[in-house]
């Protein structure tokens, strides 16, 4: 029990995952429950001159039917990010009703709900309703929204502009470093829509207790306290002390259950309306319809060069697609988590982004696993490799000639980018470097030669990436829109016997917490990790929390619950002292014991913790009990970075893409758990080789989304993907007290790049510098087909 | 993902389905493995009244060796077929080509009678069973008949079946070891089902084609026997020339789908790269 911060324990929680003992919302019965099921519109954009509920009403088993009308006094589910045009207006924040009540604004907006005593029932009386639609124009593509005479998204929205935004050194000094470098290299690319495809779908249940006049909400949520907030003071107008929110386990999120629904409210209010439990989960091909997807920009993107291959300035266009309505943190996702990490890990002089953000006829897009940041590391590192090609440099080369020095963020100072932000400790050179080695580059380039030579086309793809996490100081994002603060909170209890149960506001829904968090409580105690419980997900047992996203958890939640232990600590100390006569700073704690130093006398971390429940020889003026609570707002968001290096092979004859290595050498500070940062790693990478290579969140020009189930949606395969190579650095990170960065986006943010570039390398004989992701096989072989 | 209601009976003989069929006409539906019916239940494109189930008839289950042909039973599943060592030996086109569908749960439920009577046009089967030039064994209210593989698909989603029909074997000719077999499919990324399937079942005598029957899958609405490329073969000396040529000849004269993930000219593309590739394998 030593040392359990950097073991490779395995998961606590994975015996009930893989036996199926897991308990998500839907395996929730409560008794008299009712179940709903929506009417959705299979129109992108149509007006809703009508809803004839009478046959469904009467089919048997109906509870009831309600439609826009029954909820037109009700808000709309807000915005929590708050963006202004460069001009200085607020950004378009139109209604985002709970259920339609003019026109249906995306394929899947509910049109209607059906309640019934069966999900049958329910199902079957939802064809039954009758909607009298009359179809309009829609717009699905970010930048032709934006064009005179577009479909309009919102009719009192011009130009379906959300908002525009700029960041960075003055737009003129970076036109200048552009106009005056020796080489530029330009892009244009669409970053294309993705579906977030968790495991579990959304699924929710409303149950209103009319004696206590209180409510649960039970729902498969990333974010329980800040879907409390904002159902209740937003939506609702409940009391917050009203409501409970349940979210044990959850099957993944990859961000979209970051949001606060339309569906939540809906269960909870109509569960009051009809003194029974109202349960929905969303069919798969739902979830494709309505869950908040990913990326979907286009953008024209500009880097300059000096004659040494020094880069003197990058120019980002970029039209992002809101979808039909802003989602929970929608606008922060292509400004303030996207443009601000185009310094990326060069020292780039000018950069300047623009965005505009853009109301298309889709689902509405928000953050996916990284959230701006696997979009602006898309657009550096297929700008580096490009001007490597295009210079006739090496691409590893030219990394190094315009790394940013190393600095550890504590006796050196922390590196303030062009783009607001501020690094906290890094140290570019060495993953690179590690990658290389790991690679065989050097043979690697003579492989790649013979292989052309026998008409084989092997190419290698490079990605230096980094991320900011930790989201975040809660006066920084304040600040930048944020409607909410970004601290976290834990709440340590040790009871009597010196068993303890953490409270914490993270909220895990597969990243392990039930682990690694327990295994900073039992080193940090010095007691075995079977006598810590993690309990998140409840906001009547969790004091409050923000939630787990931005792989915030443990460089937030995680520094949350040291405060909390290392409160536990003096405390105990102070009994202890009183116990063992002697000065508190004669104490030393380790190993679960606190001895006074120099001497074999000590006294065990549980008969501290009995003590402080039976205060009979107490210190005087100490409370009893041994329990406390922080809140954590970190100093600075963390900073992880890495090397990513793809190796590809493309079928001449067919254009299919074949992955042949993958290597990965991460940064994220200190690690508490190996195993556990391996597999984000992996699974991060494959996230992003599927969007890469397979996946597409596909809308049609009428906006139907072709690819909305897995006959269509191609989500990567263990067979598409090579046995992952990982490595790490480590710079801890200087402003926490665990000194840990992240580990849950860092896979996905490098990976994408990485792999397209190899595949632009493999195809340079043919003159190919950039094709559009997905890089189908049609694709490809129509590229080199010519 | 919930089903219209239906009811269900579980039939214990083939008579017995025959006769629900015919009570019920297109309101009935056969359940064997249930891996393409199901899901188009639970997206209610299909809704039947009655689910007939035959997956617990005895007689539909087994493969048989009746000397010069294997008869294999309707609710044989892929995995079975796949792992047959009858199969493997005396029609091997048939365990290769159901060792490449799906993953091992589908291989491991659905049946090949369900997998050619849903005749969806992607599907790996058909290719297969052309080029085998297996026959279709069939009873229904009109008794027994047999139809060749090569007349049995008929459209998309469409057979040569009556509707009061039931498969109850697929008979396919035992090849000797101088005949050679090869499927090569590239799938479709996200069902894995063939964009292009191509089944090569040639005689050789050393490099020597005696005879070839080379079948397509993916390509257009239905399967199809490829003729031009089967007889290009047949009485050639296979070199890189000849099979060159007979690939070239690939799917010609078919109307080609195209959809979201191949367009029609990358399909023909494919059939031709996917003729030469099963050709080669057949003979590596």
């Amino acid at each position: 029990m030593t040392k359990m911060i950097g073991k490779s324990v395995k998961r606590v929680e994975d015996k009930r995952f893989i036996t199926g003992k897991g308990q998500y919302t839907d395996d929730i019965i409560l008794p008299n429950m009712t179940y709903a099921q929506f009417v959705r519109s299979p129109y992108a954009h149509a007006k809703v001159l009508g809803v004839d509920t009478s046959e469904a009403l009467a089919h048997p088993g109906v509870v009831a039917v309600y439609t826009g009308a029954d909820f037109a006094e009700i808000n709309g589910v807000p915005c929590g990010w708050q963006v202004d045009f460069k001009n200085g207006d607020t950004m378009k924040e139109p209604k985002h009703p709970l259920i339609v009540v003019d026109k249906a604004r995306h394929a899947g907006d509910a049109v209607a709900i059906v309640i019934a005593e069966s999900r049958e029932a329910a199902r079957d009386a939802a064809d039954l309703v009758d909607v009298d639609y009359e179809e309009l124009e829609a717009v699905v593509d970010p930048k032709k929204a934006a064009e005179e005479g577009a479909p309009l998204v919102h009719d009192d929205v011009p130009n379906n502009i959300c908002f525009d935004w700029e960041l960075g050194n003055p737009k003129e000094e970076v036109d200048a470093a552009i106009a005056a470098a020796s080489h530029v290299t330009t892009l244009e690319f669409a970053n294309q829509r993705v579906a977030p495809n968790a495991i579990e779908p959304r699924s929710y249940i409303g149950d209103y207790d009319s004696t206590n006049d209180k409510y649960t909400l039970y729902t498969s949520t990333q974010n329980p306290h800040l879907i409390r907030l904002l159902m209740c003071a937003f939506v609702l107008g409940i009391p917050e002390h009203k409501v409970r929110i349940v979210s044990k386990d959850v099957g993944g999120g990859f961000g979209s259950k970051i949001f606060h629904y339309t569906e939540e409210a809906l269960v909870t209010y109509i569960s009051k309306q009809l003194g029974r439990p109202v349960k929905w989960t969303a069919e798969r091909s739902e979830a494709f319809l309505t869950d908040a997807h990913g990326r979907d920009h286009v953008s024209k993107a500009e880097m300059g060069f000096d004659a040494e291959g020094k880069i003197t300035g990058l120019r980002i266009k970029t039209y992002a697609s809101m979808g039909g309505y802003l989602s929970t943190f929608a606008p922060a996702v292509p400004t303030y988590l996207h443009g601000t990490l185009l310094q990326g890990v060069y020292t780039t002089p000018k950069i300047h982004i623009d965005v505009v953000a853009t109301f298309t006829h889709t689902s509405a897009v928000d953050a996916y696993r990284g959230a701006g940041r696997p979009e602006a590391t898309y657009l550096l590192e297929r700008l580096m490799d490009t001007a490597a090609l295009e210079m006739e440099m090496d691409p590893a080369e030219l990394r190094f000639k315009n790394f940013i020095p190393a600095f550890n963020g504590i006796d050196e100072p922390g590196y303030a980018t062009n783009v607001a932000l501020q690094y906290d400790s890094g140290n570019y050179a060495p993953v690179l470097e590690r990658a290389l080695e790991m690679t065989g580059y050097k043979d690697f380039r003579k492989e790649q030669a013979e292989a052309r030579a026998n008409g084989k086309l092997l190419g290698i793809g490079f990605s230096t990436y980094i991320e900011a996490c930790g989201i975040a100081p809660s006066a920084v994002v304040g600040a930048l829109g944020a409607r909410a603060g970004l601290f976290e909170v834990s709440q340590v209890r040790v009871h009597p016997t010196g068993k303890v149960s953490v409270f914490t506001g993270a909220h895990s829904h597969g990243q392990g917490h039930e682990t690694t968090f327990a295994q900073v409580v039992a080193d940090k105690f010095g007691i075995p990790m079977e006598d810590v419980d993690i309990v998140h997900g409840d906001s009547d047992t969790v004091a409050f929390g923000m939630g787990t996203y931005g792989s915030r958890s443990l460089a937030v939640g995680g520094s949350a619950l040291v405060k909390s232990i290392e409160k536990i600590i003096d405390k105990g100390t102070k009994i202890a002292a009183h116990k063992l006569e002697a000065a508190e700073e004669d104490l030393e704690f380790a190993e679960g014991k606190w001895t006074v130093k120099g001497t074999d006398k000590s006294i065990g971390f549980a008969d501290i913790s009995l003590t402080a429940y039976v205060p009979h020889d107490y210190p005087a003026g100490l409370e009893p009990g041994l329990d406390f609570s922080s809140f954590y707002d970190p100093a600075n968001f963390t900073y992880p970075f890495g090397a990513h290096i793809a190796i590809v092979e493309v079928d001449k004859d067919t254009g299919k893409v074949s992955l042949k290595r993958f290597i990965a050498v991460d940064d994220v500070g200190n690690v508490i758990n190996p195993m556990i940062v391996d597999g984000q790693i992996h699974g991060g990478v494959v996230q992003g080789i599927g969007q890469a290579l397979l996946e597409h969140a596909f809308y049609d020009e009428d906006g139907q989304l072709v690819t909305g189930s897995y006959m269509d949606y191609a989500m990567p395969r263990a067979d598409d993907v090579p046995m992952i190579e990982t490595d790490r650095t480590t710079t801890p990170c200087p402003h926490n007290p665990l000194g840990v960065k992240g580990a849950g986006e860092a896979g996905a943010i490098g990976s994408t790049p990485a792999v397209v570039n190899a595949v632009m390398d493999a195809l340079a004989p043919y003159g190919i510098k950039n094709l559009s992701m997905p890089l189908t096989s049609e694709s490809v072989w129509r590229a080199m087909k010519g | 993902m919930i089903p219209a209601a239906f009811d269900y009976h579980k039939a214990t003989s083939v008579a017995e389905a025959v006769g629900l069929l015919k009570e019920h006409g297109m309101d009935a539906k056969i359940l064997a493995g249930g891996h393409s019916l199901i899901p188009a239940m639970k997206l209610r494109l299909n809704q039947p009244e009655l689910l007939i189930d035959i997956s617990g008839i005895a007689d539909l289950k087994g493969i048989k060796d009746e000397g010069r042909k294997l008869v294999i039973g309707a609710a044989c599943t892929h995995g079975a077929i796949a792992s047959s060592a009858e199969v493997n030996k005396d029609a091997p086109i048939l365990a290769i080509t159901a060792k490449t569908i799906g993953d091992i749960q589908i291989r491991n439920k659905g049946t090949i009678g369900g997998s050619i009577a849903h005749a969806d046009p992607a599907a790996d089967w058909p290719a297969a069973l052309i080029a085998a030039d297996a026959t279709i064994e069939v009873l229904g209210g009109g008794g027994s008949r047999t139809i060749a593989a090569t007349d049995f698909f008929t459209g998309i989603y469409d057979t040569a079946l009556e509707e009061d029909e039931v498969i109850i074997a697929i008979h396919v000719p035992k090849v000797s070891s101088t005949f050679t077999s090869a499927y090569a499919k590239f799938f479709q990324p996200a069902s894995r089902f063939a964009i292009v399937g191509c089944a090569v079942v040639m005689e050789m005598k050393d490099n020597y084609c005696v005879s070839a029957r080379v079948a397509f899958t993916g390509v257009s609405d239905m399967a199809f026997f490829d003729e031009k490329v089967s007889s290009a073969l047949a009485g050639k000396s296979l070199n890189d020339e000849t099979i060159a040529a007979a690939a070239a000849q690939a799917a010609q004269g078919v109307d080609t789908l195209g959809d979201h993930f191949a367009s029609e000219e990358y399909r023909e593309h494919l059939a031709k790269v996917y003729a030469e590739r099963a050709i080669r394998e057949a003979i590596a």
